[in-house]
């Protein structure tokens, strides 16, 4: 199995820490992963503006790098999501839609597809988990509150498997953190509101980290916490799950 | 209190200088959604439920004329006068005709978002009649002279200290008085001289029937009954999207209506008006106002089958957060902000971007409109159609040009790094909107790419 990893633009650029623990966690899985070097961006920073009609050339540049893998794998939902409903090529819809079956957000690759049972770390620490939205509603790894239905989450079911982690509920167990994109300077009011309360509900809840599957809304929450001047940090799940100790 | 040129954004903008009162809004209506949320879970046929109205709903939008010529028969075969009204005005002149017809100049009405849509009130006041809304949240906004913030909840907006204040100046209660049910008391009181001396009673719709034609109206107070039942002559308003084929599958409907908007099992009264009572004349106002034009859009068809119950409203971390008045629009919040730019593209072009697609509305909703996911296409028909900021499409076409190109993305990434690292005032300042309330993340050394590079292959 040949996975192409595909790390979101930001990631790739401010939290290189998260892209080099989802390639240590899966080499350890025993997985032959590849990061193609000429990739950048899923297109979805202009799509979610109304430009998706500029995302032709991140389509084909996307096309060009993964086509060739089995899976490729993102430490993010959101990307993986707009993958998901938006890569499109009309010169190679096959290859398009090839990719929009395989791409995976990195939990679901390891509770679907590698079928993870256990895994080898330690996190003796207070861990709020953040239900990114485009994940969550978007890929549905987690159970929605909304919905009634069977309550699961597949980054919920792997944190359990850390030695020593204690996840601490919350008041309010998927309500969004307010990042959206370009929502966050756009909306700036609103969205920092929405990150306070987010944060507030880990806060209250003596959380020591926020982890969650996409870094965007954590990069969001870690604007914040350092506002605030709080201890408190944000982790992504990779970065746990991968068995650094902190 | 809408200001007039402002958009979502800025609009919120003002709504959040009062943090406390932000987070009153927001905990009130967290709590209704909670409210909803404890009474769906206790039905475990709740997302059939939803199926179900879903594609009862599908079938009369794709059918829809004909449906509307079947109601239309049998509405007149009960004695029901219908009027067809193509636009707001058209719809506003039929009212005002009517009340012509009886030579009077007051008329009390219960609650239509529709009447809202086609600012009914205005139009009324400007030609010298008075309407007195009857439903309490509507009457305290009316007396506030503002528009209502919430489609179930008019007045969702107003603690009730300042609701004894606004009673104080126009009913005549003590000053300082704020207790719910003596200021509701002091309402009723008010309401019931208004509706012993109506001659004509106005009305929404909820739901008509094209089977029997007739037509249901859901009040908690009963004040739309108060009003039609007094009233010499009973106007009903309707969108034309108001139809379900037969009576049979109204309990499907009430069944979702009230558990998705307040969390009760079903409306305190769902009225059935079939026929105007001996000496009554009952009429009909069937309103188009962009209807046809939206079912004609493929990708924005199903926002038709939007009940208005207000279930996107109470979950949207951004409306709770930002206040229904920030919409600027007569229905807000996310159904709102898909209906809205149907009527007005460039008034409205705000209002898709007023979402941070989250999903939760779509999760909420009772007759499952993919809420979210229009929103995005409507971003993508705003800019399409020229209404995007010129500033934001220059940006857009920056980002474009430097993801196209792995060697520009990789030089720009590293400049962005070194800013951010030798250079942080040019980002760490007023100009840049993340700074102002968040604080930058911190510059790696490398890139993950740079790190692979020397440490792989």
């Amino acid at each position: 199995m040949r996975v192409g990893l595909f790390i979101p633009c930001y990631v790739d650029q401010f939290y290189p820490g998260a892209a080099v623990a989802t390639l240590q966690l899966l080499e350890k899985l025993g997985v032959d992963v590849v990061y193609p070097a000429n990739q950048t961006c899923c297109g979805q920073p202009m799509a979610n503006s109304g430009f998706e009609h500029l995302t032709h050339g991140c389509n084909e540049l996307f096309i060009k790098n993964f086509a060739e893998f089995d899976y490729v794998v993102a430490p993010s939902g959101s990307c993986v999501l707009h993958v998901r409903d938006h890569l499109h090529d009309e010169h190679q819809e096959d290859k398009a839609k090839d990719i929009r079956g395989k791409v995976y957000e990195l939990t679901s690759f390891l509770t679907d597809v590698l079928k993870v049972k256990s895994l080898p770390a330690k996190f003796p620490h207070k861990v709020g988990m953040h239900q990114s939205c485009h994940g969550q509603r978007g890929l549905h790894i987690s159970s929605m509150s909304e919905l009634v239905a069977p309550s699961y989450s597949k980054p919920g079911s792997l944190l359990n498997m850390v030695e020593g982690i204690e996840v601490i509920p919350l008041n309010r167990i998927d309500e969004c953190c307010g990042f959206g994109g370009t929502f966050c300077v756009a909306e700036e009011a609103v969205s920092v509101k929405m990150g306070k309360d987010r944060v507030d509900d880990h806060l209250e809840h003596g959380a020591e980290y926020i982890t969650g599957v996409d870094m965007s809304c954590l990069m969001h929450m870690e604007g914040i916490l350092k506002r605030q001047g709080s201890k408190v940090k944000v982790l992504h799940i990779a970065e746990i799950l991968n068995g650094v100790n902190y | 209190m809408i200001q007039e040129g402002k958009d979502h954004a800025e609009l919120a903008d003002i709504f959040n200088k009062d943090e406390n009162r932000v987070d009153w809004h927001d905990e009130t209506l967290w709590f209704i959604r909670a409210k909803r949320d404890k009474s769906v879970h206790q039905l475990p046929e709740w997302e059939d439920l939803r199926e179900a109205a879903s594609q009862i709903k599908h079938n009369v939008l794709s059918d829809l004329s004909n449906y509307l010529v079947q109601f239309e028969a049998n509405a007149k075969a009960n004695g029901i006068t219908v009027h067809w009204a193509a636009d707001a005005a058209e719809h506003n002149r039929i009212v005002h005709g009517l009340i012509k017809e009886q030579g009077v100049v007051q008329m009390v009405k219960s609650k239509s978002m529709l009447t809202e849509e086609c600012g009914l009130n205005e139009y009324l006041a400007e030609h010298g009649v008075e309407v007195i809304d009857s439903d309490l949240g509507e009457r305290i906004v009316q007396l506030a002279k503002e528009p209502p913030s919430h489609i179930v909840l008019p007045c969702i907006h107003k603690k009730k200290e300042e609701i004894g204040d606004l009673f104080h100046t126009y009913l005549g209660t003590p000053a300082g008085l704020a207790d719910p049910q003596m200021l509701t008391e002091a309402a009723r009181i008010h309401l019931r001289d208004t509706f012993l001396t109506r001659k004509v009673a106005l009305t929404g719709v909820n739901f008509a029937i094209a089977e029997t034609g007739e037509f249901v109206v859901c009040t908690n107070e009963g004040n739309a009954d108060m009003g039609a039942h007094l009233a010499d002559v009973h106007i009903a308003c309707m969108g034309i999207e108001k139809l379900i084929p037969e009576r049979k599958h109204l309990g499907i409907f009430l069944r979702l209506l009230t558990r998705s908007a307040t969390g009760q099992p079903i409306t305190t009264y769902s009225s059935h008006f079939s026929k105007p009572r001996e000496g009554q004349q009952m009429h009909l106002v069937l309103v188009d106002n962009g209807r046809t034009v939206q079912l004609g859009r493929e990708d924005f068809r199903n926002s038709l089958k939007c009940i208005r119950c207000g279930a996107c409203m109470n979950t949207c971390p951004v409306y709770r957060r930002s206040g229904g008045h920030s919409y600027h629009t007569a229905v807000a919040g996310p159904i709102g902000s898909i209906l809205a730019p149907n009527l007005d593209m460039k008034k409205y072009a705000d209002l898709p971007f007023a979402s941070t697609l989250c999903g939760s509305c779509t999760n909420v909703c009772p007759v499952k409109i993919d809420i979210h996911d229009q929103l995005y296409k409507w971003r993508q028909v705003l800019v399409k159609e020229g209404y995007a900021p010129t500033v934001k499409k220059v940006g857009m076409q920056v980002m474009t040009w430097t993801l196209n190109s792995p060697t520009v993305y990789h030089a720009a990434g590293k400049m962005g790094r070194w800013v951010l690292k030798y250079a942080p005032f040019a980002v760490n300042n007023g100009l840049n909107p993340w700074y102002k309330q968040r604080d930058m993340p911190e510059p790696p050394k490398e890139s993950f790419g740079e790190w692979y590079k020397k440490n792989r292959k």
